[in-house]
């Protein structure tokens, strides 16, 4: 089964375990500022929002990318960055239109979400199950079913 | 490890920044933040020092588990000489600002001198400058923040700052950092203003990387969480409710003190608690309560974001503060609500924006209004000394006492003095519900007895954070204890408090106390930091940060005089609840402690009690 990253904002507290999850898989320290999630705060809104890569299915970072340095894990889906390959053109920074893939200027390549292999450590990091990991073909499973709570029907045939 | 080792030295009078290697030996000996930071502050300063002169030092200091995964991981700690107290002052913050400090890789920030203009500190990674804050002076710590910000293009610069109230001299004035978390109490950010310093700005992308033991860290650090997740108190009571889950319970124990400590007990409780926050207001339907938000690591998330309501007559002509902000967390509802006899919700939470907008302590502040307003009963303060009727449970008085507070107009400078310079203005010093000139919390201690000894012998003026025995009183964390005896409370205080000292130097937060013990941080620390960091040793870096505190305070001119409570608590009975006809019993507890302490009559550590100490 393929599988999605899940947010649900409303659950987030901004507490940036995930952006530090994050940032330990791929760095092997800890280090926010090379997270491939991020964590926005609407102050005066009181809201808390995690952000990341949505593994488009027709990529366009992927099809932008003169040289095929992002390609599909087979395994999960995702549009992983061939470190070797990236030559750091940025083309794919502009492609993107949820400006979730990012240059490293220190590396001089680009890093987005690749979903840890199919093990998102962002997810296990989240205390509060703001970031889930579920069936890529029932993401709605679950607001499916608060709607479907709220049917009022008889729990009795007549 | 688990330290960058590396301190920045800003010398504000001179205009350097030069970096410097930490010292490793104090590092092995009191950890981190508030500890390490206290051993700099100790070894710099003269103890007898002007608090606002250009010879205190202030330092900002993380711990060895600030910016890790380890569970509230975040804080910050600043230490200098305190212009309220007079003892040594030692205030810690969540937020974000803390682990930024981390990953610009540095531990820790000793501010010295004086800087002939307004200046603020900007920090990226190892790059260290000093920056004119001519055009900041006088903005609010949400402008100061903001502009900063806009200057330097960068949204995800973190910012701590003062206010008004710090460049104006209120004694109690706080420094303010990601909006609305803060060092509080006993005027840090006073401290910070007499030294032209009005913010500290960073940017840090270099993250923290010397734990000594990866992989045995995060199975620690997971560990502890699942322990705080498993909680009822902080694994659903603060989640929900907030610190504010305690205005009921306390109030019901006969501790909520009331009117300047005249009651243990406020009749208009309900309306100003944790669960009140979560009902819909009849004026426009919302709950004041918006959501509930974590700092930097945190696993519990306690703290309050609310939305006052725009049609309340504190903000109905002030947009500005109709978006949602942080508050009320429970001690500012206590200081700015029942200390004064004001159950307007929406009033408190007007006063509190304030507090974070133009950074003042709002324990200090509010409670320094109760005093006011007791003086104003008595018919010492008249209303044109004051300049409004200034009656105990005014909503109104309070909102414009905050104004005036925050702009250093009228009587808001009296106020700014604190409790204890005011009520030894006017004749009548036995009214200020102080300790050592700092205001008192949120807990009597007539019903909670333990209490009143932590905040006699607390190292920094009456206090909560220092040694909350209110979780074994009242909660029975770790163990059930009576609230209203005093047998045993020698004991419980100094466990108490030199517990709290490790969980302060670690660089994370007492709120996880309430399910931590020392147990439950001690494989955090050993996995992230180089060394052997036994509970054996822990223990006794908690009460070797305490003797040291305690020893500067000695050298500052404090004596065990000091270590007292004003005559009410210890002569007035409590008029209702359980506690109703008990006073405070310190004066039977003192010398019990002092002696659990090792320490002689006098309050004086014994030269045995240090040299096991190591100091």
């Amino acid at each position: 089964m393929q599988k999605s990253l899940h947010i649900d904002p409303a659950k987030c507290t901004g507490c940036l375990q995930c952006e530090m999850a994050c940032s330990y898989e791929h760095t092997g320290y800890i280090n926010p500022s090379k997270s491939r999630i991020k964590v926005f705060n609407f102050e005066h809104e009181g809201r808390k929002v995690p952000y990341t890569c949505t593994q488009c299915a027709d990529a366009w970072c992927m099809n932008a990318c003169p040289v095929d340095a992002i390609v599909i894990d087979s395994a999960t889906g995702a549009k992983v960055v061939r470190e070797a390959t990236c030559v750091g053109c940025k083309v794919c920074t502009i492609a993107c239109p949820f400006g979730t893939v990012n240059y490293m200027a220190d590396v001089g390549k680009v890093q987005k979400c690749d979903l840890c292999g199919g093990d998102p450590k962002c997810v296990s990091a989240c205390p509060t199950a703001a970031i889930t990991y579920v069936d890529a073909d029932w993401t709605g499973l679950d607001r499916m079913r608060a709607w479907a709570a709220k049917a009022n029907t008889a729990t009795v045939a007549a | 490890m688990g330290w960058n080792k590396k301190v920045l030295r800003v010398n504000l009078t001179a205009g350097t920044c030069i970096p410097e290697p930490l010292n490793m030996e104090w590092a092995n000996d009191y950890l981190g933040s508030r500890g390490l930071a206290s051993k700099y502050l100790v070894e710099e300063i003269d103890p007898k020092v002007d608090a606002l002169s250009a010879d205190n030092k202030m330092i900002m200091s993380t711990g060895p588990l600030t910016g890790t995964m380890a569970s509230t991981g975040g804080r910050y700690t600043v230490v200098t000489k305190s212009p309220l107290t007079g003892a040594i002052a030692c205030s810690n913050s969540g937020g974000y600002f803390g682990a930024e400090m981390k990953f610009a890789g540095w531990d820790m920030i000793i501010f010295e001198g004086k800087s002939p203009k307004p200046v603020y500190l900007y920090l990226e990674n190892d790059k260290a400058e000093l920056r004119d804050a001519t055009h900041l002076w006088g903005k609010t710590c949400w402008e100061t923040e903001e502009t900063i910000k806009a200057t330097h293009q960068d949204p995800l610069i973190r910012i701590s700052s003062i206010g008004g109230a710090g460049e104006n001299g209120v004694l109690y004035a706080a420094i303010v950092n990601d909006l609305h978390r803060a060092a509080g109490r006993s005027g840090v950010g006073t401290v910070m203003g007499s030294k032209n310093l009005k913010a500290v700005a960073i940017r840090g992308t270099q993250g923290v990387s010397g734990i000594k033991d990866f992989p045995a860290f995060l199975a620690a650090a997971n560990a502890g969480k699942k322990v705080l997740a498993d909680n009822a108190v902080t694994g659903q009571g603060l989640p929900k409710y907030g610190t504010q889950v305690l205005m009921n319970v306390i109030n019901e124990m006969g501790a909520l003190p009331t009117r300047n400590h005249r009651d243990v007990q406020f009749e208009e409780a309900g309306k100003i608690s944790g669960e009140a926050m979560h009902e819909k207001r009849p004026t426009d339907g919302k709950t004041h309560l918006v959501t509930n938000a974590a700092c930097f690591g945190c696993t519990i998330a306690c703290g309050r974001i609310s939305r006052i309501d725009e049609s309340h007559f504190s903000v109905k002509n002030s947009p500005k503060y109709w978006g949602a902000s942080g508050g009320l967390e429970y001690e500012a509802a206590w200081a700015l609500g029942a200390a004064n006899g004001v159950g307007d919700l929406e009033a408190l939470q007007y006063a509190n924006l304030l507090c974070n907008e133009h950074g003042m302590d709002p324990i200090s502040f509010g409670a320094t209004v109760g005093a006011a307003m007791e003086l104003y009963d008595l018919g010492i303060l008249s209303k044109e000394q004051i300049g409004l009727d200034a009656s105990f449970g005014s909503a109104e008085a309070l909102c414009k006492l905050v104004e005036m507070t925050a702009h250093g107009e009228g009587f808001g400078k009296e106020l700014g003095m604190g409790s204890g310079r005011l009520c030894a203005k006017y004749g009548r010093p036995e009214l200020s519900m102080s300790v050592k000139n700092q205001e008192f919390p949120a807990y009597d201690s007539r019903g909670i007895q333990g209490m009143g000894l932590a905040y006699a012998t607390s190292n920094r003026g009456a206090c909560h954070l220092r040694g909350y025995t209110v979780a074994s009183e009242v909660l029975g964390i770790p163990v059930k204890t009576d609230p209203l005896v005093t047998e045993g409370k020698a004991d419980l205080v100094k466990a108490f408090q030199d517990a709290t000292g490790v969980f302060d130097a670690a660089g994370i937060c007492i709120f996880t106390s309430f399910a931590w013990t020392l147990a439950d941080v001690q494989p955090q620390i050993q996995a992230a930091c180089e060394g052997d960091w036994s509970m054996d040793k822990l223990n006794l870096v908690g009460e070797r940060i305490w003797n040291m505190e305690r020893q500067f305070n000695l050298a500052a001119g404090l004596t065990a005089r000091d270590d007292d409570l004003p005559p009410r608590l210890k002569t007035e009975p409590a008029k209702t609840g359980p506690a109703k006809g008990l006073v405070n019993g310190l004066d039977k507890m003192k010398p019990e402690y002092y002696k659990v302490r090792g320490w002689t009559p006098e309050g004086v550590p014994e030269k045995a009690t240090l040299e096991r100490l190591g100091l």
